[in-house]
């Protein structure tokens, strides 16, 4: 048999990856790729948004400017009632959302795993998810007044819906074969929650708080639209009311903030519950 | 081996009512079975046998619908343990803590089963992943957690349930000659489900051969292989004897209904 050399026409040659070498600028972006497009992204949007209403193209007068924002941020943070608002519609989030976690997710877990329990609350459950429940906030306003209290009721009411219900689908969808497990090992029905239902369920019950983080804000704002009597809600209707764009756009920023915050608590907690999960290392990866 | 049955089983039925159709569905005819003390039985078939309910039902998993199991008592501890076909092992706990749930279950202590658990982690092969996650582990090493964790809770006897099924070839071969070794070492009764042939020859005393639909056994042949087993035994003829006596029992119970004409 004769040997053939391998000339271009019969072969395809692959060849290894050559690394030329790159200016190190450009090896800086590679690196960093996402951070520098994500910071370019933010700093052109303002950039543009500051350059445009400058120019005259965009209407200050309904959307204001960055500098005018920051100008108007600066002259509240030295108001004593800025930081009471700000005290007030914390509490009302804080207060809300952590009693929505309290009773919705035992209660999401009991429905989930009790038969005769879900058959009981079902209806209830169904009605008051189909029930818009901004339609309710004069009804709260009558039980629980003007106060505090009652927009912490409200952010209740946002948050509470949006846990339960994943949570009771949660423990529904416990893997069966790990049952099988906790049943052939004869476990007590209290081990069977505390190592299978519920660390089963936390990722639907962290994925239900994410949801609610957005119902929440939505309901401490609209209680306070409602009520007018304090908390950043109010500094913001009262700002739009008095042709004040910057210092209304300033505490949507707040609202923003405290929405992230609370974004930042679900998701560290949500890491710290689920360091056996290999999904965190992927997504960090991709 | 002290002369005793571990098992004893009488006439054993498991009946299904499907719940389209509502017509009675006949999983398991009629199962006589002994197992003595320190044996190594297989229960071989193909699918809709009943092998797997049997088992499920020896564990208390299904409850069955005539028939009664005598299980040898322990002086402490539990009789039976199962090692289940997926490794079903607990995501977010430890390997350790994997192999020391058993123990959790019967009350003990959640530090002293940790105790308790760690020589069974050495004894499968397990030195130095205990604190280690599932995902983190290969379908073998998953298979091993999962037999430690049976074997923790020392109980008299363990019912494995296809437990190599879902391994590749040559991982399937070391876990059989694991086992032999891990048996040999811990003295278990073991009644071990497979659809695999030569996994049922090469470990076993005796092989159970059953039927489908319905679900029956159709013969308990002995296997007289020299202990301990190498896995070079799978190559003598004597193995390969036993291998055609038993593929023969499944073929011809197999014929009538593959030959038989519509009506």
């Amino acid at each position: 048999m004769t040997q053939h050399a391998a000339t271009a026409e019969a072969f395809r040659t692959i060849r290894p990856r050559v690394r030329r070498p790159r200016h190190p600028l450009v090896r800086f972006y590679r690196r960093n790729e996402r951070m520098v497009l994500s910071a370019a992204g933010v700093v052109l949007f303002f950039a543009a948004w500051q350059l445009g209403s400058m120019a005259g193209v965009i209407d200050p007068y309904f959307f204001s400017s960055p500098t005018a924002i920051v100008a108007a941020g600066a002259r509240e943070v030295q108001v004593p009632r800025f930081w009471n608002d700000v005290k007030i519609s914390a509490l009302e989030l804080g207060v809300g959302s952590f009693a929505a976690v309290i009773v919705a997710v035992p209660l999401g877990i009991a429905i989930g795993w009790y038969r005769r329990i879900s058959y009981t609350f079902d209806p209830w459950m169904n009605f008051f998810n189909a029930l818009p429940r901004v339609a309710l906030v004069p009804l709260v306003v009558l039980w629980a007044g003007l106060g505090p209290e009652m927009k912490a009721v409200i952010v209740f009411l946002g948050g509470f819906f949006s846990i339960i219900l994943p949570t009771v689908e949660g423990v529904r969808t416990v893997e069966r074969s790990l049952l099988d497990v906790s049943r052939s090992f004869r476990a007590r029905e209290r081990l069977i929650f505390t190592s299978l239902v519920i660390p089963g369920t936390l990722p639907f019950i962290a994925s239900g708080m994410r949801v609610a983080v957005g119902r929440v804000l939505a309901g401490v704002i609209i209680a306070e639209f409602y009520a007018q009597t304090s908390g950043i809600g109010v500094m913001v209707a009262r700002s739009a009311a008095t042709q004040q764009p910057d210092r209304m756009l300033f505490g949507v920023l707040i609202f923003t903030l405290l929405g992230l915050l609370l974004t930042e608590v679900v998701g560290s907690g949500e890491r710290y519950l689920q360091r056996w999960r290999p999904s965190i290392d992927l997504e960090e990866a991709a | 081996m002290t002369g005793h049955l571990a098992l004893s089983a009488r006439g054993v039925q498991m009946e299904y009512r499907d719940r389209g159709t509502g017509k009675r569905l006949l999983a398991i005819e009629s199962v006589d079975l002994d197992v003595p003390d320190g044996a190594f039985v297989s229960l071989l078939g193909p699918s809709g046998c009943g092998k797997s309910t049997f088992l499920k039902i020896v564990n208390g998993l299904l409850l069955a619908t005539a028939g009664e199991i005598k299980l040898h008592r322990v002086a402490k501890g539990r009789e039976d343990a199962m090692v289940f076909q997926d490794a079903s092992l607990f995501p977010w706990y430890s390997v350790l803590d994997n192999v020391a749930y058993g123990l959790v279950c019967a009350g003990v202590p959640r530090k002293e089963a940790r105790v308790r658990a760690a020589p069974y982690i050495d004894l499968v092969g397990l030195q130095g992943f205990a604190d280690k996650y599932p995902y983190q582990l290969s379908g073998g090493m998953q298979q091993r957690a999962n037999l430690a964790r049976a074997l923790a809770v020392d109980a008299a006897i363990l019912l494995m349930d296809e437990p190599f099924a879902a391994l590749d070839a040559q991982t399937r071969e070391v876990m059989q000659a694991e086992l032999l070794r891990i048996w040999n070492t811990a003295r278990k009764t073991v009644l071990f489900v497979t659809h695999q042939i030569d996994e049922a020859v090469y470990l076993s005393d005796r092989v159970v051969v059953m039927a489908a639909r319905p679900g029956r056994v159709v013969a308990d042949i002995t296997i007289d292989l020299p202990r301990p087993r190498a896995l070079a035994v799978k190559r003598t003829p004597e193995f390969a004897a036993y291998e055609e006596q038993i593929w023969r029992l499944i073929q011809h119970d197999r014929a009538p209904s593959a030959g038989e004409p519509t009506p």
